[in-house]
């Protein structure tokens, strides 16, 4: 009897410690005094453009009008892209530079909610506040467009947010943004690059059954969520028969080394890597051949 | 007897089989291998690490107009199955997908016509690099 009362005790004690620990965070003091100052939104478009944003909130074809609604398939069941447009109705108009850098950050919305990392949250935190602050002050420049997102079309249990929090606790290790960041076509830089905003391991790392990213086999490639192909291996064993500038050549103009052109996802990704400098493309290249 | 006429029918249903699914798999393979292979010799060029060359520009343009005179036929309905990267989309957008093998041998014959050195090569494969990557992007998606 005691037995089963001291089970019961702990069985109460451990849902109530998870239901607190799986609350959404709030943002750091520092970040969010940080997002005070004013960003710069020429500097902004770039980021935008390394983030992809447009990849999932824009059409192709006009990738200023954040109006989202895309579908993104995932083995979960489908999830449609908010709005992203300044409108203050149905986009993200009034959100306060903080709110945007508790979604960058921290995967949380200004209601407080945990946002599904479908939204590549698990990467952007690596971003520098600078960079955020920069792209916060360019979408602030953008068209407001109308239209809204249907909900996500996920079954049980993954329509219950509260799990999200559970999945960030396995996933989202504590960390602070990188302080400085040196823009240079250096490997380092290009390390910057690909796990922060460029977030080329959303595909190209293999994920565990509850959609995890495998830490240890980074960018070694995976299957792609949609069901059909495969992001390739991109770390330097994976691209062993590729130069740097083979790897350069095929993100600034689509050709492999054997002639091929890229293409599936990769398309979205070449059309945003159009609006870079070279030496971020660089960069990039140096530090996949290079490696961790 | 009946036997033979089952083994007769098996035999028969064998052949119409490999020839309905792995034919054209395999013949389009062959247009977009060649492709790939003619279009290699390209990318210095266009990158500037290696002079023009009419002859090389030619050859890879002969390649991509015999593609998409022959492609569209060798994607009949069912050969999504298989050794294959092509995509069902195809087939759910079928004068999407035709009308791009269209544009791509139109702006392969205009490139026949207009390129003679680097700079109108630059210009004239343009349209066609983009053709390729468009079609790679709805179309096709690699192992």
């Amino acid at each position: 009897m005691r037995a089963l009362a001291a089970f019961v005790a702990l069985a109460i004690a451990g849902a109530v410690a998870l239901w607190l620990l799986t609350a959404p965070s709030r943002l750091d003091a520092d970040i969010a005094r940080e997002m005070e100052k004013p960003g710069d939104p020429h500097a902004g478009e770039i980021v935008f453009y390394t983030g992809g944003c447009a990849s999932c909130h824009a059409k192709p074809d006009d990738p200023t009008h954040l109006r989202g609604g895309v579908e993104l398939k995932t083995p979960f069941g489908s999830i449609f892209t908010p709005n992203i447009s300044p409108d203050l109705e149905d986009g993200i108009g009034r959100w306060t530079a903080q709110d945007f850098a508790a979604s960058i950050y921290d995967g949380v919305d200004p209601e407080g909610r945990h946002e599904y990392p479908a939204f590549p949250y698990p990467s952007y935190r690596n971003m520098a506040v600078a960079d955020v602050r920069d792209l916060w002050a360019f979408l602030r420049t953008l068209p407001p467009v109308k239209g809204r997102a249907p909900p996500p079309g996920f079954s049980f249990p993954y329509n219950v947010r509260r799990a999200v929090g559970a999945w960030k606790l396995l996933y989202l290790p504590r960390m602070a943004p990188p302080e400085t960041v040196t823009v240079a076509d250096t490997a380092e830089y290009g390390s910057y690059l690909v796990h922060g905003a460029g977030h080329c391991g959303e595909c190209h790392t293999p994920r565990d059954f509850l959609g995890g990213p495998i830490a240890t086999e980074a960018l070694t490639g995976a299957p792609m969520p949609t069901g059909k192909g495969k992001a390739p291996n991109i770390t330097p064993a994976g691209l062993k028969k590729w130069s740097e500038d083979d790897v350069e050549t095929a993100l600034s103009t689509g050709f492999t080394p054997d002639g091929d052109v890229l293409g599936g996802a990769m398309g979205d990704v070449l059309r945003n890597i159009g609006h870079l400098p070279k030496g971020y493309v660089t960069a990039i290249a140096r530090y996949l051949k290079a490696g961790r | 007897m009946r036997l033979t006429i089952l083994t007769g029918a098996i035999i028969l249903a064998c052949i119409g089989a490999s020839f309905a699914d792995d034919d054209p798999i395999k013949a389009r393979k062959a247009l977009m291998d060649a492709n790939g292979d003619t279009s290699k010799p390209l990318v210095p060029i266009l990158k500037g690490q290696a002079p023009f060359d009419l002859a090389t520009a030619q050859t890879a343009l002969k390649a991509y107009m015999e593609t998409a005179e022959k492609a569209p036929a060798l994607f009949p309905p069912g050969s999504d199955k298989g050794k294959t990267h092509a995509l069902p989309a195809i087939w759910q957008n079928k004068s999407d997908f035709e009308a791009r093998f269209a544009k791509f041998d139109a702006d392969a014959k205009a490139a026949m016509a207009s390129v003679k050195d680097e700079a109108t090569f630059k210009a004239g494969f343009a349209p066609i690099f983009k053709d390729c990557g468009g079609c790679h992007e709805l179309y096709r998606e690699k192992e």
